[in-house]
């Protein structure tokens, strides 16, 4: 029961045993930053929850002209490639760093190619908020067009702030080596990025694939 | 040029230059209250600079530590208070004399009663409580700290930028007339265009970010730093409250931000959300401003439950009443917080069906409640009542929050609601359940633990005065707007043409000055325990022979706290050790104590808030974004800087720690008969009751 208890002590992966104090060091931590993601999701949800409420009007271009669904999939496509990427950093930080072998050079690998596919979400995604205001859709022209940027421009702001972050970490781990800090903001920084992936997720499927059934 | 470097900000938008060319009645009132602050900023500077405090200062704006940084958010929370109560003087002085016309100008009015509610509720309020919980819930769970010390500090430095900007917003320019709910779309950019509701939009946001990291932070702190054996069912009833109160705040300050951010898009960008035109809907802002606005009732009494909680069994002598249902009272009251938003507008234009649903669901929260003051009274009865100011407190509380209580039953039946929405009902209503709730519970707390922090206890009978004074000035000057109510005075009224209410209106006004009496002798009484605090001192840390483990410990309460963190065996642990005669014992071995540091990070993230906030609502983009910027170069500053920890040594704690414990196993307690005379030192008899 304490094994079990100890060896996971917040939701996600865990650092593990082989990391010694850290491991114990990282619970509060983690765990307050689920809390804020909880906090960050409602954030979301009301955006959502407006955006929903609001109908495209036929004085402005609806989903059918705007939507690029190919660039939207290519988008989803580099997001959650760069999630998987970002779970084999944290990966490589709980198995090999346990042991203290040389594997920063294979965390900082991950952790750009990371960075590389965010770069690839963000660039698609501004082209084609680009293209939706060429096409007559820019957010003031109505209350769909304004819920619908903000609902899909925060979640960018979001990627931008997770990719600056990934940055930083990056540049301390050059700097200072793997210590428990950079340990423990790495963890934190995966939590949001894998949380990224899911508030995508949903506005893949009930923006974009919603707005052209 | 200009226009590049200050914006929209002129000249004529200083308020005292207003008053200079255009002399009347309110660009003089206006021009008197903004010119408190500079010649207040002039002799704190020069009382600082007098009495040679500006190195403490600087150690408290950078402190960590809990105790600091909540004494810091209540000295706050009484300036702003200051604030509020002259408001709500000037708005039931313009009402007594508003018959055909008042003095102030519509205009001035509309600012008062918007800057008088988001004042109280998110500059007076939410501060005062924050500081309580900050204070008090580490010791409660035997912690050293929070969870995330400097997190806390950023917090209260967000806190205090809102509260800058609101409070600038009285020197330049004006605040927004749109009432503390700021609906659009007449807070929207087409009717509203000046820097009004700009101000409150971003006072609002900002502040609403730090209470959301509050919320996150004390429910971590509570989850994971409770001391060995304090299970959940054994936390104190304060800390319970804390807790739901956290969790709420995580859950319900988002839709805040959001329609802020919403409302700000609007304005600065030309978005269509809430407008009247091009598929814009402002229900949906009055939706989500009421997804937060109503978990924020309970937000703020909440914690006020629980200091009645501990007013109950600690000043009666007894085990509280009922704990496990008082639990589970407060947790249905969290939950059910977040069903009922739609009552706050029942007249526009929702089904019958709708409001039946939400109507039900607000009368169901009023089972939860009443639970609460039963056990509360079943706790008082048998046991030996000390008729002290927290006593006091809870008996006004137990009759006119009721009242409060019963007014709010009456609202939530739509179709009465039909009748008294908007109408001095309505205000006399909300005002009965968070004066005799929120602020009674937030007065009788800082009585209870004011001699915990700071070593000496509050005088007595100034303290019972202004306990009385909030009470009787409650009644005179906010009873007498249910009979206005129910006559069809509307809220917010400038000026009226029935006699009639003229009689209410003075007795009202009445009121409000005695309201204003008592916020003076909140100031009275903290002067006089201050010059007496000698007499008044109670090193040994127990006054009140409390129960929960925060009396475990010296007054004032050193750094760390704890010399060694306590394990608890059962409820009211402190109790129990006392009748034991365990309290007190000897320590084997002490270790050494790893503290954070002072940081300057709350504070210059609190100088980048307010800068980010003043360049938006003045259009200086420049200032706006180098703040930004700089926000987020602290942060990533912060992030290389190594944390510094200092080290107490174990010999320092052993010496002080042993000392105390020594004199207080051969020092002789006080019974109860004495507590408030000189000889209460601070180590009590415990009295002995058994429940009847």
């Amino acid at each position: 029961m304490s094994f079990s208890i100890r060896k996971s002590l917040y939701p996600g992966l865990n650092l593990g045993e082989g990391h010694g104090d850290d491991h114990l060091e990282a619970e509060t931590s983690v765990f307050g930053f689920w809390v804020f993601m909880m906090s960050d999701l409602v954030t979301f949800g009301m955006f959502f929850a407006v955006f929903a409420t609001t109908v495209p009007l036929a004085c402005c271009p609806g989903p059918k002209e705007l939507f690029n669904l190919g660039s939207v999939a290519l988008q989803t496509a580099f997001l959650l490639a760069s999630s998987l990427t970002s779970g084999m950093a944290i990966l490589t930080l709980k198995q090999q760093h346990a042991s203290r072998s040389a594997s920063t050079k294979k965390l900082i690998f991950w952790l750009l190619l990371t960075v590389l596919l965010g770069c690839g979400f963000l660039y698609r995604e501004i082209s084609d908020f680009i293209a939706m205001a060429a096409a007559g859709g820019p957010p003031t022209r109505s209350g769909y067009l304004s819920a619908l940027w903000s609902l899909v421009g925060l979640h960018g702001l979001h990627v931008t702030g997770g990719l600056v972050w990934c940055l930083v970490i990056v540049a301390g781990i050059l700097v200072r080596g793997v210590d428990l800090r950079w340990k423990l903001t790495l963890l934190r920084w995966a939590v949001f990025w894998h949380f990224l992936d899911v508030v995508w997720i949903a506005i893949f499927s009930f923006v974009f694939l919603g707005g052209l059934l | 040029m200009l226009d590049a470097i200050f914006g929209r900000l002129t000249w004529d938008s200083i308020i005292l230059v207003q008053a200079v060319e255009n002399p009347n009645i309110n660009t003089i009132i206006t021009a008197s209250a903004a010119a408190m602050m500079p010649v207040g900023g002039v002799m704190i500077v020069a009382l600082l600079t007098w009495m040679k405090w500006w190195k403490p200062l600087f150690e408290w704006l950078t402190s960590v530590d809990h105790k600091k940084i909540g004494t810091m958010y209540i000295i706050f929370a009484v300036i702003m208070l200051f604030r509020g109560v002259v408001e709500g003087m000037l708005m039931r002085a313009n009402q007594a004399v508003g018959l055909d016309g008042g003095f102030l100008s519509s205009n001035h009015f509309n600012q008062l009663f918007t800057t008088h509610g988001t004042n109280m509720i998110f500059f007076v309020a939410m501060p005062f409580l924050f500081g309580l919980i900050n204070i008090v819930v580490p010791l409660q769970i035997g912690a050293r700290d929070v969870a995330f010390p400097r997190l806390n500090q950023i917090s209260l430095g967000l806190t205090a930028a809102g509260g800058f900007l609101f409070m600038i917003s009285l020197m330049v320019g004006e605040f927004s007339t749109g009432g503390w709910t700021g609906y659009p779309s007449f807070t929207g950019r087409l009717v509203n265009p000046g820097v009004g509701p700009d101000y409150y939009i971003l006072a609002i946001a900002i502040s609403g970010i730090g209470s959301t990291l509050t919320g996150v932070n004390f429910s971590v702190t509570i989850y994971k730093l409770r001391t060995a054996g304090m299970s959940f069912m054994r936390m104190p009833l304060f800390t319970w409250t804390a807790l739901c109160t956290s969790i709420l705040l995580i859950f319900a300050m988002p839709p805040l931000t959001a329609c802020c951010a919403m409302l700000g898009l609007d304005r600065f960008l030309g978005f269509h959300f809430f407008t009247n035109d091009m598929g814009g809907n402002l229900m949906n802002f009055i939706n989500l401003f009421w997804m937060f606005g109503h978990p924020e009732v309970y937000i703020l009494v909440l914690p006020a439950f629980g200091v009645m909680s501990e007013i109950a069994s600690t000043y009666s002598g007894k085990r509280l009443y009922g704990y496990t249902s008082i639990v589970a009272a407060t947790m249905c009251i969290a939950v059910l917080s977040f069903t009922v938003w739609l009552h706050h507008f029942f007249t526009m234009g929702q089904s019958a069906t709708v409001n039946a649903a939400f109507g039900v669901a607000t009368l169901l929260i009023a089972i939860p409640t009443g639970v609460k003051i039963y056990d509360w009274l079943a706790t008082l009865w048998g046991g030996r009542i000390r008729f002290t100011a927290p006593m006091i407190y809870l008996c006004g509380f137990f009759v006119l929050f009721t009242i409060g209580g019963l007014s709010g039953v009456v609202l939530a039946s739509p179709t009465l609601d039909y009748q008294l929405h908007n109408s001095q009902f309505l205000v006399a209503h909300f005002h009965n359940v968070i004066i005799p709730g929120v602020l009674f519970g937030i007065l009788a707390g800082i009585h209870i633990w004011f001699p915990k922090i700071y070593g000496f206890r509050l005088v007595e009978g100034l303290s019972r005065i202004t306990a009385f004074l909030w009470a009787i000035g409650f009644i005179l000057a906010f009873m007498p707007l249910y009979q206005t109510g129910l006559m069809g005075m509307t809220r917010r009224t400038v000026a009226y043409e029935d006699p009639a209410l003229v009689p209410w209106m003075v007795v009202s006004g009445i009121g409000s000055l005695i309201l204003g009496l008592a916020f003076l002798f909140i100031l009275l009484t903290i002067l006089v325990s201050v010059l007496n605090r000698k007499k008044l001192m109670v090193p040994f840390g127990d006054p009140w022979d409390g129960r929960s483990l925060e009396w475990a410990t010296p007054a004032p309460t050193p750094e760390w706290n704890f010399a060694v963190l306590p394990k608890v065996e059962c409820r009211d642990a402190f109790a129990d050790a006392k009748a034991k005669g365990t309290a007190y014992q000897p320590i084997g071995k002490y270790d050494d104590i790893e503290m954070p540091a002072n940081t300057y990070y709350g504070f210059i993230i609190m100088v980048m808030a307010s800068g980010l906030g003043f360049g938006l609502v003045w259009h200086m983009w420049w200032l706006a974004i180098a703040s930004l910027l700089g926000a987020i170069a602290t942060a990533i500053t912060y992030a290389f800087m190594p944390q510094k920890q200092y080290i107490i040594p174990a010999a320092e704690v052993r010496e002080i720690d042993e000392a105390w414990r020594r004199a207080a196993r051969e020092g002789t307690g006080v019974t109860r008969d004495d507590e408030c005379k000189e000889a209460n030192k601070g180590l009590a008899i415990p009295a002995t009751i058994t429940n009847p």
